[in-house]
């Protein structure tokens, strides 16, 4: 850098012509339309799934609550533990010690941080993994304990270049991004409740579910404002728990204890060049939930018409919003009518976070949602089962935008 | 006057910013070889790489995006100014700037009001380019 006097800049060295090619190969992504995943379609499965309670756990450790869930996912396999020789972890503090604790030397080993978009990353990279014989049978475990430490994701939590006017928290950025989703499109915070009091009503069914207070669009209306314009039930919960999954191939598979759920489709992009604001896009991650769909529909053969269920990332309800928009389960601009009269419900045409979601069931930074995917297909929700379900699409609509569509085998 | 907001966290690359904002002026990272202005500033240009970069003192003029109503403080010097508004804008020249309303909120706020940037002396250190309606 040349110091702090301000000053103009000169022309740019270069000539013109160049510098605008430049600016115009900036705005369209880059062009890897031809590779893809698509040969990976129903080669891995996941086996076994598990969690903990859902709660205030301020004695239990990070790895405690691993432990758990991973014994629970273990036994819903029937696999032995000296099988296991992959591990991911995610937001355990240390993966050695998580090793350790379960008394695990794997071949492969990922340790994630504790970001709600990791969840997806991790499971496409357990597959690849599997695939490519890096590891055979792979658990991956997830810890939070962010209650029971008082983790409020603002302030100090989360220092950045913009605290001095005040903006912080990932729910902020996201309000930002729905009052432009009103603005553009007309879309009400009445719509928006149907969010939130959708997913409310099937955490009511889930025993496991954090948050089982019936709620109405008025409750949603009538809540304390946080950053307006959400208010707190736009807000996801803060809890402890924990999660595993234990992914194998296909083949492997069939010998073991339940019905395998294939992982039929996967995708991703990120959108770091535009994230100077954490957790904002001013585009809503559009470009890249559209180029993440044509590649997750394109590899499992199936589009938003044959989807039973949708697992969709919530940190916040607006995510959902612009997640059905940019999967094409509806038209930009459209999803705040889309989401009216329950349509996201167990009723209705489109069953969504039928566990309740990150706003009601659990804060597992998506690894909840996969779970409820398996364990819908493999018609084990009880009251909240979606009947005759055979795709389950998961969707994280974020920076790092994932998305996977489950298949019963 | 007593100032309640949380200060700069001292990244020396968001220095010149701050010393051209004491003097009233904007300013973004601009490189030299390729010419991307860019903020926050980086050690190389996200573009080309380079890590030949100066500021550039830009127009202040700029357009709103969208704003929020903080009603919860996660810094518990912002406690005493709850409610406040924190906008979003669009700089002239391409970056985003996050940033505040000068004095009231315009009446008129809506994606696209063009703006102006104003400055705000909150103490004899530090000055916060702000906007107001244009």
């Amino acid at each position: 850098m040349s110091g702090s006097a301000a000053r103009n800049i000169p022309e740019p060295g270069h000539d013109r012509n160049r510098l605008l090619r430049r600016h115009a190969a900036r705005a369209i992504l880059p062009d890897d339309a031809m590779t893809s995943m698509n040969h990976l379609r129903n080669k891995v499965a996941v086996v076994g799934v598990g969690n903990t309670p859902y709660g205030n756990f301020p004695h239990k450790s990070d790895y405690a609550l691993g432990a758990d869930a991973f014994k629970a996912a273990l036994a819903d396999s029937g696999l032995e533990k000296h099988e296991i020789d992959g591990l991911v972890t995610c937001r355990v503090p240390y993966y050695a010690r998580m090793g350790e604790v379960l008394g695990l030397d794997p071949r492969w080993t990922l340790a994630l941080p504790g970001h709600g978009r990791m969840s997806g990353m991790a499971i496409i990279e357990a597959m690849l993994a599997i695939e490519s014989g890096a590891a055979d049978y792979v658990a991956l475990i997830y810890t939070n304990i962010g209650r029971s430490r008082r983790m409020n994701y603002g302030g100090d939590d989360s220092a950045s270049v913009w605290d001095p006017w005040g903006f912080t928290s990932p729910g902020a950025a996201h309000a930002m991004m729905f009052r432009m989703h009103m603005q553009r499109y007309g879309t009400t915070t009445r719509q928006l409740a149907e969010v939130s009091v959708a997913f409310r009503q099937h955490a009511i069914l889930n025993p496991d579910a954090v948050m089982k207070k019936p709620m109405t669009i008025d409750d949603h209306e009538e809540a304390r404002p946080i950053a307006e314009p959400l208010r707190l039930l736009d807000y996801c919960l803060i809890n402890d728990g924990a999660v595993c999954m234990i992914l194998t191939s296909a083949e492997r598979a069939r010998d073991l204890r339940k019905p395998p759920v294939l992982i039929t489709g996967a995708g991703g992009r990120d959108a770091f060049r535009r994230s100077a604001v954490a957790n904002f896009d001013p585009d809503m991650w559009f470009t890249e939930a559209q180029d993440t769909s044509r590649q997750v529909y394109e590899m499992a053969g199936v589009g938003p018409d044959d989807v039973d269920a949708l697992m969709c990332y919530d940190n916040f309800s607006p995510t959902v919003l612009f997640s059905l928009e940019g999967f094409g389960y509806c038209k930009r601009g459209e999803s705040g009518a889309f989401v009216e009269g329950g349509r996201l419900g167990l009723g209705g045409a489109l069953p969504t976070n039928t566990d309740g979601g990150h706003l009601s069931n659990s804060y597992m930074q998506g690894w909840a949602l996969n779970i409820e995917a398996v364990r819908q297909l493999r018609g084990e929700c009880g009251i909240r089962q979606v009947s005759d379900c055979e795709v389950v699409h998961y969707v994280a609509t974020t920076p790092c935008t994932r998305s996977i569509i489950y298949t019963r085998a | 006057m007593s100032y309640g907001t949380p200060l700069p966290d001292g990244d020396p690359l968001m220095e010149p910013f701050w010393q051209n904002a004491r003097e009233h002026r904007l300013s973004v990272q601009c490189c030299r070889d390729c010419g991307d202005r860019h903020f926050p500033p980086s050690p190389v240009c996200p573009s080309c790489l380079s890590e030949e970069q100066d500021w550039e003192v830009v127009s202040g003029k700029a357009t709103l995006i969208s704003w929020v109503t903080f009603h919860r403080a996660y810094w518990d010097v912002l406690q005493s100014q709850l409610p406040y508004d924190v906008c979003l804008v669009a700089l002239e020249e391409g970056p985003l700037l996050m940033s505040n309303f000068l004095g009231p909120r315009p009446e008129n706020a809506r994606e696209g009001l063009p703006l102006r940037v104003a400055f705000d002396a909150v103490s004899d250190h530090l000055t916060l380019p702000k906007f107001v309606a244009a």
